[in-house]
């Protein structure tokens, strides 16, 4: 009996070896507010939460998995990851299968994936993989090279159509590249050059998307579409008050005005039911989150595991506050789920391998400070 | 090292030179994080004061919005619009009927409810993997059709069931109808229930909105090129819905504006003449007026009803259609090219007339063949012992090969290629219905760019005399479509002006009345003498008088201008004579015959062409006979529609 008793202790022991408490606990009350959120936005579809539980099953697996690789071989994984990642999307370009008019998943005979999702895991790590081979000696070329790495699979994910997903993935490009050192002289041009480019840009960007940009700025547009979601959100944000309307009583949500609420739109039924304390809470529980992650870049000991924690810890922070500005009505309607709270097996997965890079940087950290 | 650096920096310039020292290097990071943590702090901060504005600040007025939001905006589709004949009579129209629709987000477990359903109304197993199917292609957020067509008792007795299906509902949808059926069906098309496709095109014309409360689009035909006419606008209702969503009372009403109705220039009673003429053979015709282009009759046949496409053609009846060796769903006209066989040699009398290679009244000698110089191959004409002396109006009337051949002997191809593309050979008509195939017009540059690519030698790419030889009688690499045949003859009939062709003759807006109708456009003028181009035409009449087609048009009780053709589908051996009968049905050679009436005032020009019909005089001819018979004096053919002429022994060609 003491055996056992000492086994199982030992076998936890090895599972808690490479978790992060305070990452896992910040992740997994997450998740629960996604689940009972869920509940309410399917009107108490319980087979949908149960599947959701079952994707993040799956999920903490792979995070395990992932805890338990050390950064050094993570980095061996980045480029084969990053050229299967690429192929992926060029063969969803030439045959991907059309799910609501865009052309994102790849049948693979087991099942649909969708490589963007794999795309957002592997461009940091190939980025971070390479200024890690070129460190000490990074200059502007380097910078190109990385920028090109960048562009390709952005502008593939942006032809599927998917737009949200392109900006994402570019933006977590990009977070590689400032924390690499991009001096702030070319942040500030890339950022004026894009000011200037949005007038070249416009003519030749997809009719639906300048509908929806110009629908945010002025909703009153498309009574049917794009600016009636926009309004409907912020109704129901808006009359769920201090305290909310309280779980499962948010008429916005149970009477049909809210569009894709167990998605992109998911936030608006927490807003609505859990009110502005809900709202705080949510965005404290994503602090921490972040905060601890930043805590775990700043320690870790390598460039390659600098980069590749930092920037996984800004997509979070990214995904988290596009969301909510863009359900909030501070941002024009781009298709971004909330990060571990939307519906999405795929979503929650990549999010958790994510949280288990991280998790493995931490484990690895510099144990002696200088 | 600290030289290095400056060097590099006044070189560059833009990389942090601190990267160079592991320490700072890590300090600079460090400080790259601190900016992008306050950064995290500032936006999070700003997301809490909109919360704050949202929430406290606006409280009352959401609120106030959300508790008067028991106003849901409801779609109304427009009706969508009537294709008529030109004389008004009706080829396609909607009309309203209940069906059974089903919410799945609503609904708990789908397969019971169906189950319980089925108790109430039929449902078929059909009707539930047409429904399984649109589960799959849609989001659950929309009601999605389980049956359709409910008659009065269904309707009735769901109505009194209709507390026990939650989710589940009866709505009242436009259905399209297609009464003539298989008549003219690649005209009108039909259509179908909007795919993933379909909302990329949505997506394109901006009409995303429009189409909410839509389910349905044109696919084929007309229906698919003239949709955004057809469609109409779509109208809105506010309606209050109470706690449970449901509607309780209509607040506004903005009408829906129905599609424009579209007026052809087909007649539905001589393309039903047409169609009966063809009997159960597979062809194409296609009857232009030569004055303006306007397409009088548009036949491919087999057709196909499109009254199976409408709610989702079943497995059975799809497999039927696509599968069938006649080919049912190709669109002959537009998408079969074929090779023009005899019928080209007008064409290439007005070209060599133009050119001066020939005069009208030069003759050849015909031993019925023809031999290359240096080659002991002999290209044979269809009359054994051969046509005697022929000069240019005899070559057309008889239709002797030998002189043709002798005349793509001494013309180089593409001269003769650039003379034919006034026609508008080898390229699209510009019809107003989509999927036009351009066929081949050869010259040097096609053929290269034909077997161009690593599968060919260079050899294969050359062009030969004998490749003329053949194109010389419309054998050999030409492929023509009806559509463009047609096109040309009526260009012939026309005096030398083709006109596009064209199917739609006005679109009517109901709503104000206004009335576009189309314009005719001209698509080429020949650069040809009128002297020449009477020549050819004096030809054409001589065919139905005393040529290859007189058997068609004996007694017939106007002038006819016309040119037989036989496509051939494989080659004879020297010396071996082509019989119909001992040749499987499905190789014997495709019959053309192009015509115009009354050969001095044209007002209907035609291309017919029957697959597989033998000799265009036996096959071909009598179609149009029947067509103009019908036209031009409004007699109907009793019974066989030629039929005699058929049996006859007219096998010259």
């Amino acid at each position: 009996m003491a055996n056992l008793v000492a086994l199982l202790a030992k076998l936890w022991e090895r599972l808690a070896r490479p978790v992060d408490s305070l990452l896992m606990a910040a992740a997994l009350a997450l998740v629960g507010v996604g689940l009972v959120t869920l509940f309410s936005a399917t009107e108490q579809n319980i087979a949908r939460v149960l599947g959701q539980a079952a994707s993040l099953g799956l999920a903490l697996v792979l995070m395990w998995v992932v805890a338990n690789i050390s950064p050094q071989q993570l980095s061996r994984v980045a480029l084969p990851l990053y050229v299967i990642s690429f192929f992926l999307l060029v063969a969803v370009a030439a045959g991907g299968t059309v799910v609501n008019g865009a052309r994102r998943w790849l049948n693979l005979g087991v099942g649909r994936i969708q490589p963007s999702e794999l795309m957002k895991i592997a461009l940091p790590l190939m980025l971070a993989w390479y200024f890690q081979r070129r460190e000490a000696r990074i200059n502007l070329g380097d910078f190109l090279v990385a920028a090109v790495l960048i562009a390709a699979p952005v502008w593939l994910i942006e032809r599927e159509p998917d737009l949200g997903t392109a900006l994402m993935i570019g933006a977590c490009g990009f977070y590689v590249l400032y924390l690499a050192g991009l001096s702030w002289k070319i942040i500030v041009a890339l950022g004026v050059a894009a000011a200037a480019a949005v007038p070249l840009v416009w003519p030749h960007l997809h009719a639906y998307r300048q509908e929806r940009i110009l629908t945010f700025l002025d909703p009153s547009r498309d009574p049917l579409g794009a600016g009636y979601h926009s309004a409907q959100a912020s109704i129901a944000l808006g009359s769920g008050g201090v305290i909310g309307k309280g779980w499962l009583n948010g008429t916005q949500t149970h009477l049909d005005f809210l569009p894709e609420r167990h998605t992109d739109f998911i936030f608006a039924v927490f807003g609505e039911e859990f009110g502005l304390i809900g709202n705080a809470v949510l965005l404290v529980l994503y602090l921490l989150l972040i905060g601890r992650a930043l805590v775990i870049t700043a320690n870790a000991s390598t460039l390659f595991a600098r980069l590749v924690a930092g920037s996984i810890t800004l997509m979070f922070f990214t995904y988290a506050f596009v969301n909510m500005a863009m359900v909030s009505g501070l941002l024009p309607i781009v298709g971004v789920p909330l990060p571990l709270i939307s519906f999405g097996g795929t979503a929650l997965v990549s999010l958790f391998v994510g949280l288990g890079i991280l998790m493995s940087v931490q484990a690895n950290r510099k144990l002696v400070k200088t | 090292m600290r030289r290095l650096f400056t060097r590099r920096r006044s070189s560059l310039g833009l990389v942090a030179p601190e990267l160079r020292n592991p320490e700072r290097e890590l300090a600079h990071f460090h400080r790259r994080l601190t900016v992008a943590a306050a950064l995290i702090v500032v936006a999070f901060a700003g997301l809490f004061a909109r919360f704050f504005y949202l929430q406290v600040v606006e409280h009352r007025h959401f609120q106030t919005l959300a508790e008067s939001n028991r106003i849901a905006i409801v779609p109304i589709a427009p009706n969508r619009g009537v294709i008529t004949d030109r004389n008004g009579v009706v080829l396609a129209q909607s009309y309203s009927a209940y069906t059974l629709e089903v919410t799945p987000s609503r609904v708990k477990n789908l397969e019971q409810t169906i189950d319980e359903l089925s108790d109430v109304v039929e449902i078929q197993p059909r009707d539930r993997k047409r429904f399984k199917r649109l589960l799959e292609e849609t989001k659950n957020f929309e009601s999605l059709p389980l049956r359709t067509r409910l008659t009065d008792e269904e309707v009735a007795r769901f109505a009194v069931n209709r507390y026990r299906f939650p989710g589940v509902e009866i709505k009242a949808r436009l259905f399209r109808q297609y009464p003539f059926g298989e008549i003219a069906s690649h005209v009108i098309g039909y259509i179908g229930r909007i795919n993933d496709r379909d909302v990329e095109r949505i997506d394109e014309w901006e009409q995303t909105a429009n189409y909410k409360g839509t389910d349905y689009i044109g696919k084929v035909g007309l229906e698919f090129s003239y949709e955004r006419e057809l469609h109409g606008t779509t109208g809105f209702e506010e309606v209050e819905v109470d706690a449970g969503g449901r509607a309780v009372r209509t607040l506004s009403r903005t009408a829906p504006i129905s599609g424009n109705n579209l007026r052809l220039s087909l007649d539905i009673k001589l393309q039903q003449a047409a169609e009966a003429a063809f009997g159960d053979r597979r062809g194409a015709l296609v009857a232009l007026d030569p004055a303006t282009g306007e397409v009088l009759a548009f036949v491919s046949k087999p057709g196909f009803d499109p009254n199976l496409f409408v709610e989702g053609i079943d497995p059975a009846n799809w497999d039927a259609l696509n599968n069938s060796p006649d080919k049912p769903l190709l669109n002959r006209p537009l998408r079969g090219a074929y090779p023009p066989g005899s019928t080209i040699k007008p064409f290439l009398a007005l070209s060599a007339l133009t050119s001066g290679k020939r005069t009208a009244t030069q003759a050849i000698f015909d031993p019925g063949f023809y031999q290359l110089p240096g080659s002991a191959h002999r290209f044979r004409d269809d009359k054994p012992g051969g046509h005697g002396y022929v000069d240019m109006t005899k070559s057309i009337i008889v239709s002797c090969d030998t002189y043709y051949y002798m005349l793509a002997g001494d013309t180089d191809i593409d001269v003769t290629h650039d003379f034919l593309a006034q026609f508008g050979f080898g390229a699209e008509t510009g019809i107003d219905i989509e999927g036009e195939l351009p066929g081949v017009l050869p010259s040097r540059d096609w053929k290269r760019q034909r077997f161009s690519g690593k599968n060919y030698r260079e050899e294969q790419r050359k062009w030969y005399l004998g490749d003329s030889i053949s194109a010389g009688i419309g054998q050999g690499y030409n492929a023509f479509t009806p559509m463009q045949q047609a096109m040309a003859i009526a260009t012939i009939a026309n005096d030398g002006i083709g006109f596009r062709p064209h199917l739609v003759h006005s679109v009517e807006n109901v709503r104000t009345g206004e009335l576009r109708e189309y314009v005719p456009e001209v698509a080429h003028r020949l650069s040809v003498k009128p002297e020449n181009l009477a020549v050819i035409r004096n030809a054409l009449i001589g065919v139905p008088r005393e040529g290859t087609s007189a058997r068609a048009f004996v007694g017939a009780k106007y002038v006819s201008a016309g040119k037989t053709g036989t496509a051939q589908l494989f080659s004879i051996k020297e010396g071996e004579k082509y019989q119909s009968g001992r040749v499987d049905e499905r190789l014997r050679d495709h019959a053309w015959y192009l015509a115009y009436a009354p050969a001095e005032s044209p007002r209907i020009a035609l291309a017919v062409l029957v697959e597989n019909g033998g000799f265009g005089a036996q096959a071909a001819a009598p179609i149009a006979r029947a067509v103009f018979d019908y036209y031009l004096l409004g007699v109907t053919p009793g019974g066989g529609s030629g039929e005699s002429a058929r049996e006859g022994d007219d096998e010259s060609d």
